[in-house]
């Protein structure tokens, strides 16, 4: 699939090939604690890489994701949190670091749309059963009755 | 030559599709047999020019003619045949001609099949048809012809881009082509019934079919890309939320959506206007993903600005479509009301919620693409949505839906009561619940591996049931007569679907990963399976060098399996290239990928996987595609394959509408 973003980025030709250095994206890194282990692995998951085609660090072998996932490493055995370090990185970068967008004022329909449209669906569902359930049955068509009596006539 | 024959072709193709746009629409409207006729004879011919013109691109590609620029871009003398051919399809030009080929391709399938439609209707549907292919065979000729010469030609060709040459991307384009321009058809029969307007049983069963079969094709084309995205991308995901990925997950949604109202339609009567909203709504999100691909806008809003032909073209073309679509349907859908009555607690209902829930689930989807989109144009700041944003809202829209899986099917039609339910239900829901909290106590598995293996046996559960059910009232007719393909791909890919949960669930749970730097003789440990690196060695290609890494499995101390990792670096384009190695397997794959030597002892950082169930990613869809493809073969469908113009036949008396 990713493919597809690919063929248009060779149509558009804005960003050329992309070789970079490939410095590894597998780097052994030893440490202190599965926890920060855990908190490492979340982080580099959900940071972008800025000059990749929609990659996260952990995916990208150019230079500045693999200078990012140092930088991670580094804060993460310091012992800073999650979230401090992600505001480091919005400091740095801006929200668009970031794969999961922060809750602000802009962003609010982003993040409960899907939730209000299931709900909004729910209601008019149920509102359309009940009306249903008031109303009269609604009569064949007439195309149906015509087609009905095909039908049945075929069977005698 | 052959260049300029295809190009021909290509213009020919387009002034038979519009004469197949209009004149078959005069007739109907007009009541002129001859001109309605026109329809079928021009349909047939629109898919041989198009095969023609398709054939000369492609023959170009074999021959290597790099006088035609498209070829040059994408191919080389040292590119394998097979690639060659499916290089066709590598980049801009080609997968567009690709895609209005597949357009004619349905057009005359549908010439060929529809024998038994009054000819009015026939022909509405085959113009309807020709309309979306004059705009993309214009969009061709006009902006992205792939036939444009480059003079004085090159010696050599730039070689089709290195990630592309894998058989799985060789087959995912056309499978996904399939789907996504086979939802012209019940497009195309929405708006041939709005224009008529009316929709009786011979339409519904005509358009559920053929939506299934697009949906099949459509699902094992994203599969495919998965699969691909999981080999050949070098760190073993298999779905990345990128908005490409959405284009074709959006219309999928949709078509899931239709074809279950589909079901409703054909069997109640019920939910007409609805069904066609969703048939416009399906093939609308198909050219809505294509503008989002072609036009650039993906990358940054300003990248379409800087080139707006493609992008503008595809623009109006969408605009005009889904719009006159959508005038049409707003001015007629009030007469298709009707349809049989159904009370709260019906199979009827509970297909209304699953609609509710995937339409809301595609919004949702459309809303994260779109969004960073919007706030960029309107200047409030840049922002990323990404796979965290997708699985937090995701996953809790389809559980419900999951939990919706295992019993709707079981409900009767029109009346069903939520005691007999709950009196079917109460064993398994109880198996189920204490199998799942039996692994979250007794296992290390997490609250979250328990919760998705639930969902999933709840859903076999669901299909065991059913099968049970239908096998149990047969009055006396055979097994197969009783179970009917229609049934059995239904819970086909119903119990795809449990497949698919559990293991997108195992996978992401329970999967190890391990990032390692190993000497030749070294070896590390992942889930009781050993790896021993016995270094690399110089591996020539057809087309590229690679150097191949031997990876020995073990397993208590015996020698389980050999892996060979490759780091290819392609001549032309000369980029590196991570080929993964991977043992496969049913129940878990083993997966090691290359990284970079490091030091002077011929160490390499590599990276080891243990992936559980993670065929079942990809089986589960499979499972759906073949279940569609069964479904659609279903005997009720074929006396309408073939010109028989009596009346439906008796056996439909007890599936009327009433």
């Amino acid at each position: 699939m990713r493919i597809l973003a690919l063929i248009a980025l060779i149509a558009t030709m804005t960003l050329g090939s992309t070789t970079a250095d490939a410095r590894s994206m597998f780097e052994p890194r030893g440490f202190s604690s599965p926890e920060r282990e855990r908190r490492y692995h979340a982080l580099v998951d959900e940071l972008r890489c800025l000059v990749c085609q929609n990659q996260t660090i952990a995916e990208s072998n150019a230079d500045l994701a693999s200078d990012l996932r140092r930088e991670v490493y580094r804060m993460v055995e310091d012992g800073r949190s999650e979230a401090e370090i992600a505001e480091f990185m919005v400091a740095r970068y801006g929200d668009f670091v970031l794969y999961r967008p922060p809750l602000r004022p802009g962003t609010v329909l982003l993040w409960v749309g899907p939730f209000l449209l299931a709900a909004v669906g729910l209601a008019v569902l149920v509102a359309h059963l009940r009306r249903r359930r008031r109303a009269p049955a609604t009569p064949l068509g007439e195309a149906d009755r015509a087609r009905l009596q095909r039908i049945i006539g075929a069977e005698d | 030559m052959i260049g300029e024959l295809g190009h021909l072709a290509l213009i020919l193709a387009f002034l038979v599709a519009s004469i197949q746009g209009v004149v078959p629409l005069l007739g109907a409207w007009r009541r002129v047999p001859a001109w309605m006729a026109v329809a079928v004879s021009a349909a047939r011919a629109q898919f041989l020019l198009m095969g023609i013109s398709y054939l000369c691109l492609t023959w170009t590609f074999v021959v290597s003619d790099f006088s035609v620029s498209y070829v040059a871009l994408n191919s080389n003398t040292a590119l394998p045949l097979v690639y060659k051919i499916s290089a066709v399809w590598g980049a801009h030009e080609g997968s567009m001609l690709l895609w209005a080929t597949v357009l004619a391709g349905w057009g005359f399938a549908v010439a060929v099949f529809s024998t038994s439609l009054h000819a009015a209707f026939r022909a509405r549907v085959l113009a309807v048809i020709a309309l979306v292919s004059v705009g993309f065979q214009l969009f061709l000729l006009l902006t992205s012809n792939p036939f444009e010469r480059l003079l004085p030609a090159p010696m050599e060709g730039r070689d089709l881009n290195p990630l592309l040459q894998d058989p799985g991307m060789a087959a995912h384009p056309p499978m996904l082509y399939m789907g996504y321009v086979g939802l012209v058809v019940p497009f195309a029969f929405a708006v041939a019934a709005l224009i008529e307007g009316r929709i009786d049983l011979a339409w519904t069963r005509w358009t559920r079919p053929w939506t299934t079969v697009a949906w099949a094709f459509l699902t094992s084309g994203i599969m495919l890309g998965s699969w691909w995205a999981y080999s050949e991308l070098g760190w073993g995901g298999w779905w990345f939320w990128d908005p490409v990925e959405n284009a074709s997950f959006m219309p999928w949604l949709v078509a899931t959506a239709l074809i279950h109202s589909l079901a409703v339609t054909e069997q109640r009567g019920a939910f007409r206007a609805w069904t066609i909203l969703l048939a416009i709504s399906g093939f609308s999100l198909s050219l809505l993903g294509a503008f989002l691909v072609r036009s650039g806008v993906l990358v940054s809003v300003h990248a379409f600005a800087t080139d707006p032909a493609r992008g503008l073209f595809i623009l109006a073309f969408l605009i005009v479509v889904i719009g006159s679509a959508l005038v049409l349907y707003a001015w007629r859908a009030a007469r298709l009301a009707g349809g049989g009555e159904f009370d709260v607690c019906s199979r009827e209902t509970f297909l209304l919620a699953n609609n509710v829930l995937l339409v809301a689930t595609s919004a949702t989807v459309l809303l994260g693409t779109l969004y960073p989109l919007l706030l960029d144009a309107l200047d409030a700041g840049k922002i990323s949505v990404g796979p965290p944003y997708f699985d937090a809202v995701f996953v809790p829209l389809m559980l419900p839906l999951a939990a919706l899986l295992g019993f709707a099917p079981l409900a009767r039609w029109k009346k069903d009561g939520w005691r007999r339910l709950w009196a079917k239900l109460r064993l398994p829901l109880l198996v189920v619940v204490l199998a799942s909290l039996a692994l979250a106590f007794g296992t290390p598995a997490s609250w979250a591996m328990a919760a998705g293996t639930g969902f999933a046996l709840w859903i076999a559960a669901g299909v065991v049931l059913g099968l049970r059910d239908r096998l149990r009232h047969r009055h006396g007719a055979s097994v197969r007569r009783a179970l009917g393909r229609g049934f059995i791909g239904m819970s086909l890919a119903h119990l795809g679907a449990g497949v698919f949960i559990a293991g997108v669930t195992w996978t992401t749970g329970a999967g190890v990963e391990r990032d390692v730097r190993l000497a030749p003789g070294e070896s590390v440990e992942v889930s009781g399976y050993s790896f021993r690196f016995d270094g690399v060695a110089v591996h020539p290609g057809p087309n590229y060098r690679a150097v191949r890494g031997t990876v020995q499995v073990l397993r208590d101390g015996e020698p389980y399996s050999v892996l060979h990792p490759e780091k290819r670096t392609y001549l032309v384009q000369e980029e590196p290239m991570t080929e993964a190695a991977v043992d496969p397997g049913f129940t878990r794959d083993l997966y090691v990928a290359l990284g970079e030597p490091v030091g002077t002892e011929g160490a390499w950082t590599m990276r080891v996987q243990y992936k559980p169930l993670v065929r079942w990613i990809w089986l589960g869809p499979l499972m759906m595609a073949i279940g569609g493809l069964l479904a659609a073969a279903d005997r009720r469908y074929r006396p309408l394959a073939r010109p028989v113009r009596a009346a439906a036949p008796a056996a439909d008396k007890a599936r009327a509408w009433g």
